[in-house]
């Protein structure tokens, strides 16, 4: 469509660039006026978290690569310079550091929330692909700033996970060769890894506007899982949400603070603050927190390439997960036997993390290969065998019906516009 | 309301499971004793007479094999040192002053800005001169043990005779607390390893207690400001926390 907006805002200078370049009445659509169910709880939170996980992620990534050195030689000293001689430094690597991890608890709240409400079912299953992506693009991040302070964790995991693909036949030494560039983990490694951890949340950021602008042509679930069938079913997105998500940033902020000040290292490995040294292997070769699940289920595996086939599925499976869940209804409220199954698969996901963090021996093993077998199983088995066996409960007629409790009055602030989106 | 056990559940298992993910000591090695540190705690601060103390330790036993790069005399400062002192400490070392004129590589008395020291030229020679061995650097080392602290003070009094039935490798001393129990280092301290000027008294535990605060502080000398500021931004955001959720409940009084 070609031809000048009609802007509806007052201010001449706001109105003449409107007039040109509509992005005001965007926002307004998309964060003001956005209609937005009026039953989110505070699961809701977690997509607004991710996003001020990512941007203060960026923010102090940005002001650390301005002192850190992607050279083997230097690179270990230059963070410890980072820590001790940069003015705030140590603020900003331990932020950066802990953000990670801050970063990986929100989205996978998140990721649990669009599990247990069912959020990833007809009309949002694109919207959770792109999510699916997000988190892909994360953990590749993510691995690859943790190699960044060269440290023994940093060396030993990149050469293992890099190492993975070996398994492939035919052209797995090749890939692993032209991964490293070079014959081993070395400097062209750390060099090329530096660049890609900086490209990589760029791309994160390209892939999130989609997920967001996916979001706002479908509209968000609710807890419900019933889409909204009226004004009376809605809020404007501004301030009910925005304010409802400034609550739950504080608390974010919180949890985030007692990391980075009172114990930043908590979350990491000891290792890491040796330097890195190909002559000696640390004791045990372990990832991130966040990574230990997958690590799990790639060592419950008795053969390598399947291992990796098995790690690489455990995340794949999430794309198809849209048609392997048979069931119409969402809300895992309405779902007695799923509701008990998503959840187990929660507790599921907490041991597949807890055996990555030990030694595959005794009864690790055993208890390694059950977790992987249910997160499997669940995905491929029960999720399309229930949907068809389960009798979900009566689903409420609308949404304004069991929050109001029948009838209670309309907010006084302006009610929120049709389903109409930009 | 279903929603409240949901997310006390989910909450509860997601730190259940952060708490079972950090990884444990080895089921088989000792339990460490467990020591009162100054900068333990949201409150703590170095105990700067102790670092310093420690610090004396470092100078006559430690610095003796260790190398401590990432550290520069000028950092003294940070446990209470004078500028004077400074001067002195780092004047008492000959470093490297690169060339003369004639290409020749110099030594010069040290700087206040100058690196601390090491004491071998290199790796090599560090374990040529070690029994094969190679003492870590001791920058960070506090942060790069498992048990941190309590594990640096186990390692100082765990020196003892090996068990009858423990076959020790040449060269190897027995420590209840290193992981396999033979170290190569034997062991840095006793009672009285060294003089006091300030009237402590010098048992091997206050010397374990002492060079290990020093070390903590070389590790994370930025502690004390991070737990400060660390207090202040908690209250704030709890404050911030509270004014944000009055106002939420004030703006969705009229919906509920």
């Amino acid at each position: 469509m070609v031809g000048l907006h009609k802007s509806e805002f007052k201010n001449p200078l706001v109105r003449w660039i409107d007039t040109r370049l509509p992005v005001f009445t965007m926002m307004q659509n998309e964060y003001g006026s956005f209609p937005t169910p009026r039953n989110f709880n505070y699961f809701w939170n977690f997509g607004a978290l991710a996003m001020v996980a990512m941007m203060i992620m960026i923010i102090t990534g940005i002001f650390l690569a301005m002192n850190y050195v992607p050279n083997t030689a230097l690179a270990f000293d230059s963070v410890e310079r980072i820590m001790r001689d940069v003015n705030y430094g140590w603020l900003i690597r331990y932020v950066h550091m802990n953000g990670a991890s801050m970063f990986f608890i929100v989205v996978y709240i998140h990721i649990f929330r669009g599990l247990y409400y069912g959020s990833y079912k007809t009309p949002r299953e694109l919207l959770w692909m792109l999510g699916v992506v997000i988190l892909l693009l994360m953990m590749m991040t993510a691995f690859m700033g943790y190699v960044l302070p060269w440290g023994q964790m940093s060396y030993w995991g990149a050469t293992v996970i890099t190492n993975l693909f070996s398994a492939f036949p035919i052209v797995g030494k090749s890939i692993v060769t032209w991964l490293w560039g070079g014959f081993s983990v070395d400097n062209p490694t750390l060099n090329r890894f530096f660049s890609l951890h900086y490209l990589l949340p760029f791309v994160i950021v390209a892939v999130v506007f989609l997920h967001v602008a996916a979001l706002h042509i479908t509209g968000s679930n609710n807890p419900l899982g019933i889409e909204p069938k009226g004004p009376q079913d809605t809020l404007p997105f501004h301030p009910y949400y925005t304010v409802k998500d400034s609550v739950g940033i504080c608390v974010f902020l919180i949890v985030y603070a007692a990391l980075v000040f009172f114990a930043p290292n908590f979350l990491g490995n000891p290792d890491n603050y040796i330097p890195a040294n190909p002559m000696v292997t640390p004791a045990e070769i372990v990832p991130e927190w966040y990574l230990l699940p997958y690590y799990a289920i790639l060592r419950s595996v008795p053969n390598k390439l399947g291992g990796v086939l098995m790690m690489f599925g455990s995340i794949l499976v999430l794309f198809v997960l849209p048609w392997l869940d048979t069931s119409p209804v969402r809300s895992a409220r309405f779902r007695p036997i799923f509701r008990q199954l998503v959840l187990l698969l929660v507790i599921d996901v907490i041991v597949l993390g807890d055996v990555g963090a030990h030694r595959p021996e005794g009864w690790w093993v055993v208890v390694g290969r059950l977790a992987t077998t249910y997160y499997f199983l669940f995905f491929l088995v029960l999720l399309p065998v229930v949907g068809k066996l389960e009798r979900p409960l009566k689903l409420p007629d609308s949404i304004s019906k069991p929050v109001l409790g029948g009838g209670g009055p309309l907010p006084g602030g302006a009610p929120a516009k049709p389903m109409e989106k930009a | 309301m279903r929603r409240i056990p949901l997310a006390r559940l989910f909450i509860g298992a997601a730190l259940g499971g952060l708490l079972a993910a950090a990884p444990a000591r080895a089921a088989d090695d000792a339990k460490l004793p467990k020591v009162e540190w100054s900068f333990a705690g949201p409150f703590g601060t170095y105990d700067l007479a102790s670092a310093q103390r420690g610090f004396l330790i470092y100078q006559q036993v430690c610095s003796n094999c260790h190398s401590m790069n990432q550290l520069y005399y000028r950092n003294l400062e940070g446990i209470g040192l004078s500028e004077e002192q400074i001067k002195a400490v780092a004047a008492s070392v000959q470093v490297p002053g690169g060339v003369d004129d004639n290409g020749q590589p110099i030594q010069r008395p040290g700087r206040p800005a100058d690196h601390f020291r090491a004491p071998f030229p290199n790796d090599q020679a560090a374990r040529a001169a070690n029994g094969g061995a190679l003492p870590p650097d001791q920058s960070v080392l506090e942060l790069a043990r498992e048990g941190g602290a309590d594990y640096l003070y186990a390692l100082m009094v765990g020196y003892a005779d090996p068990p009858a039935d423990m076959k020790m490798q040449p060269g190897m001393m027995y420590n209840k607390y290193f992981p396999g129990h033979q170290i190569a280092m034997p062991q840095p301290l006793q009672d009285g390893s060294v003089q006091y000027t300030d009237g402590t008294k010098p048992t091997l535990e206050q010397e374990a207690k002492d060079v290990v605060t020093f070390l903590a502080w070389a590790a994370e000398p930025e502690l004390v400001e991070r737990k400060q500021m660390g207090v202040k931004i908690i209250l704030f955001l709890l404050l911030l926390t509270g004014l944000t959720y009055a106002v939420k409940r004030k703006l969705w009084s009229d919906v509920h």
